[in-house]
């Protein structure tokens, strides 16, 4: 990063220092030189790209004149986790899902490398919506393992574009993760803000359901079907909450570049607790002003821009709800500073979570079929590891990964009294649900928790973990004890 | 090597009525070994790691080899990192030929019980689930399943050359070939991609649609083949 910055920094000064000399020798001062068309617009010099692995997004282009810009993008076939105890062989652009953020001007030539590390086993290219011509690029950067190919394109056209890669079968190479974002900004770049992220939402199919340990294969079929297990932001569930998650102060101002690989779904992005300012509709030049929800379409983008107000956590989701709670579309903006009693009193609820009403909703079991082999827990130790994965792939969303919840909306299960005082109603809350009024250490909350699809055992698991985790009772919970409530 | 009856079949790709007739012939039971492919450099020493006419053979060629005697891996696992002219020599030198892409795609639709297993779910998993597993070329060879004919590892090992690899559909110039080219990208992927059967195939298609002949690869070997004589 800093040899780069360096880098920019140098090329900057001698750019400085190239102008100066234009303007003193009164030829072709691009700067000031308005063009009509894009293709018209000179390139001088080369510059390599700065590539940001997400959510991080690479300098903004500033005042830069157009240039001959290298993107050097090596393709990666790797494993990664999808959640606790959940492998996936991701292919990647970049190494990570979604690949690597592309950062360009109006004008700029760039000259892509698309690199086919020489130990994966499939051939691979590149289609970016931000190039006029054929395939986006596909057709002419169809690389083998272990080779390189070379093409370039002028970016004509500002705004937000989705890449992917495109060898047959396309929907299997994007399913595994092979998208990224590619900046197009305007000449003088975008209004600067104070912070800006990169977010791209995709949906997984595994073999397995939601949660199956262990490594996890592609599943065609389900993928065919439409029926994702996991829809996340950034490649795995929780890539952007916990420790993971973006931050910000109050009162800056944010820019997301929110993209959607799919495959198959589209998002309705939206982030609980704040209104858009503005929203760069589809990621082209549309500016829609005070905006809840944004439809983003898979293979599409959108620039979305708002001012944080008050501090707390912001959750990011796809408002096509049981995504964001079932599946993974759940990310988290941590924003620290003064609170605005005038903006936000505290205790207004967010009616967010209850889109079909205040009732207890189930999980539908899918009548009496035989439940898959399930590992068992041998031992206090396993029921913990087994325990805490269950925990960070259902509970974590709402109550959080250090089981403190989120005041005002999901209770804390950490040092509470309403979760030591009473086991049973803990087994019968998880397995039914539970709605309405409670109060724990103190604190009321009126909100709903869905039942759980969970078996005896997942059901001990889960809440031997909470139990004897974060200054809790220490109890073990056995899977007849759950059976016991079950059958009340 | 084994016999593998002729018959005709409709190949996995493109042509829906167009069924192609392949005759009788010899297939080797396993692909060329780490081993095997030393003696024969040993025997032919142009074509040694340090010897290759950059003609025939890129950089990659032999790649994991420490010198020109010394390669990396089991002695029984596949020769990889050959390129296609070295592949057709070595089984040149045997007395056999690589197959050609028919009778590979012939021999390889057959899974342990039956000739043409396409169609069967556990069959296109298993090959779809090895496309996605890393670093199977450091596998000996044999230990996959043996399929009808009594040939192990068409699927689960390494990709096979075959002798006329990009011939059909997808050229080695294939970006030219406006009509044929349609198939490797985004737009024409999809269509007649409805099944798993098809999403195999198109794997091994664009496989071999970015290769070129002096090219070598990493998850990439090769296995002879052999007319019938008198038949």
């Amino acid at each position: 990063m800093k040899s780069l910055f360096t880098k920019n920094l140098i090329t900057r000064m001698l750019l400085g220092i190239s102008a100066v000399a234009f303007l003193s020798g009164c030829v072709n001062d691009q700067s000031d030189k308005k063009y009509n068309d894009t293709v018209d617009i000179p390139v001088n010099q080369e510059m390599i790209a700065e590539l940001t692995s997400p959510p991080n997004v690479p300098t903004p282009i500033g005042k830069r004149m157009a240039k001959k810009l290298i993107v050097d993008l090596e393709i990666q076939e790797r494993e990664g986790e999808m959640t606790n105890g959940v492998k996936y062989i991701y292919w990647t652009f970049g190494g990570t899902v979604p690949g690597s953020f592309i950062r360009t001007r109006v004008g700029d030539e760039v000259e892509f490398h698309l690199k086919n590390h020489p130990d994966n086993k499939l051939p691979h290219n590149i289609d970016l919506h931000a190039v006029n011509g054929p395939g986006g690029g596909a057709e002419s950067s169809l690389v083998a393992p272990g080779h390189e190919k070379v093409f370039s394109f002028k970016v004509l056209n500002p705004g937000l574009y989705v890449y992917h890669c495109a060898t047959a079968p396309v929907g299997m190479h994007i399913a595994n993760g092979m998208y990224g974002l590619i900046l197009v900004e305007p000449e003088g770049g975008l209004p600067p803000v104070d912070k800006e992220y990169y977010i791209m939402q995709g949906d997984f199919y595994t073999e397995g359901k939601y949660g199956d340990r262990g490594l996890q294969a592609f599943d065609m079929q389900k993928a065919i079907d439409e029926k994702a297990d996991y829809v996340v932001f950034n490649g795995s569930v929780g890539a952007m909450t916990g420790d993971n998650a973006i931050t910000a102060n109050v009162g800056e101002k944010i820019r997301l570049f929110v993209g959607n690989g799919g495959p198959n779904l589209v998002s309705s992005f939206h982030v609980i607790g704040e209104i858009f300012d503005k929203v760069h509709v589809e990621g082209g030049d549309m500016i829609n002003e005070n905006v809840q929800t944004t439809l983003i379409p898979a293979g599409g983008a959108a620039i979305v821009e708002f001012r944080i107000d008050v501090p707390g956590t912001f959750i990011l989701v796809d408002h096509s709800i049981f995504r964001a709670f079932n599946k993974g579309a759940l990310a988290m903006l941590k924003v620290e500073g003064e609170e605005d009693k005038r903006i936000y009193s505290g205790e207004i609820r967010d009616d967010i979570y209850l889109p079909e009403g205040g009732a207890i909703q189930s999980m539908p079991t899918g009548g009496k079929k035989a439940p898959k082999e399930e590992m068992k827990a041998l031992s206090l130790e396993e029921r913990m590891t087994f325990g805490k994965d269950q925990y960070m792939a259902t509970c974590a969303a709402c109550h959080q990964a250090d089981g403190k919840g989120i005041e005002g909306a999901f209770p804390p299960l950490a040092k509470s009294d309403y979760l030591n005082a009473d086991v049973d109603r803990a087994i019968d809350i998880v397995l039914h649900g539970k709605s309405g009024e409670i109060t724990v250490n103190g604190k009321k909350y009126n909100s709903v928790m869905t039942a759980q699809a969970l078996s005896d055992e997942e059901v001990a698991n889960v809440l031997t973990y909470v139990y004897n985790s974060w200054g809790n009772s220490k109890k073990e919970v056995t899977p007849d004890m759950v059976q016991a409530v079950r059958n009340k | 090597m084994v016999l593998v009856k002729g018959g005709v079949y409709l190949p996995l790709y493109g042509a829906e009525d167009q069924t192609i007739k392949v005759n009788p012939f010899l297939m080797d039971v396993y692909p060329v070994t780490n081993a095997e492919y030393l003696k024969f450099a040993k025997e032919y020493p142009q074509w040694k790691k340090s010897n290759v006419k950059t003609l025939f053979a890129d950089k990659s060629y032999l790649r994991n080899w420490s010198n020109d005697d010394t390669f990396q891996g089991l002695p029984n696992a596949p020769i990889t990192n050959i390129s296609w002219f070295a592949a057709k020599k070595y089984c040149e030198c045997q007395g056999k030929r690589l197959p050609t892409m028919d009778e590979w795609e012939y021999a390889a639709m057959a899974n342990e019980k039956v000739q043409d297993a396409r169609k069967i779910e556990t069959y296109n998993q298993f090959i779809l689930n090895w496309y996605e597993t890393p670093k199977t070329f450091n596998n000996p060879i044999g230990k996959t399943f043996k399929n009808y004919w009594g040939i192990y590892d068409l699927h689960g090992l390494v990709w096979e050359w075959t002798s006329d690899f990009n011939s059909v559909l997808i050229s080695g110039e294939s970006r030219k070939d406006v009509d044929k080219d349609s198939n490797l990208f985004c737009g024409s992927a999809a269509i007649g991609a409805s099944d798993l059967m098809n999403y195999a195939a198109f794997m091994r298609y664009a496989f071999r649609g970015s290769m070129k002949a002096r090219y070598s690869s990493q998850n990439l070997g090769f296995r002879c083949a052999k007319d019938v004589e008198n038949l």
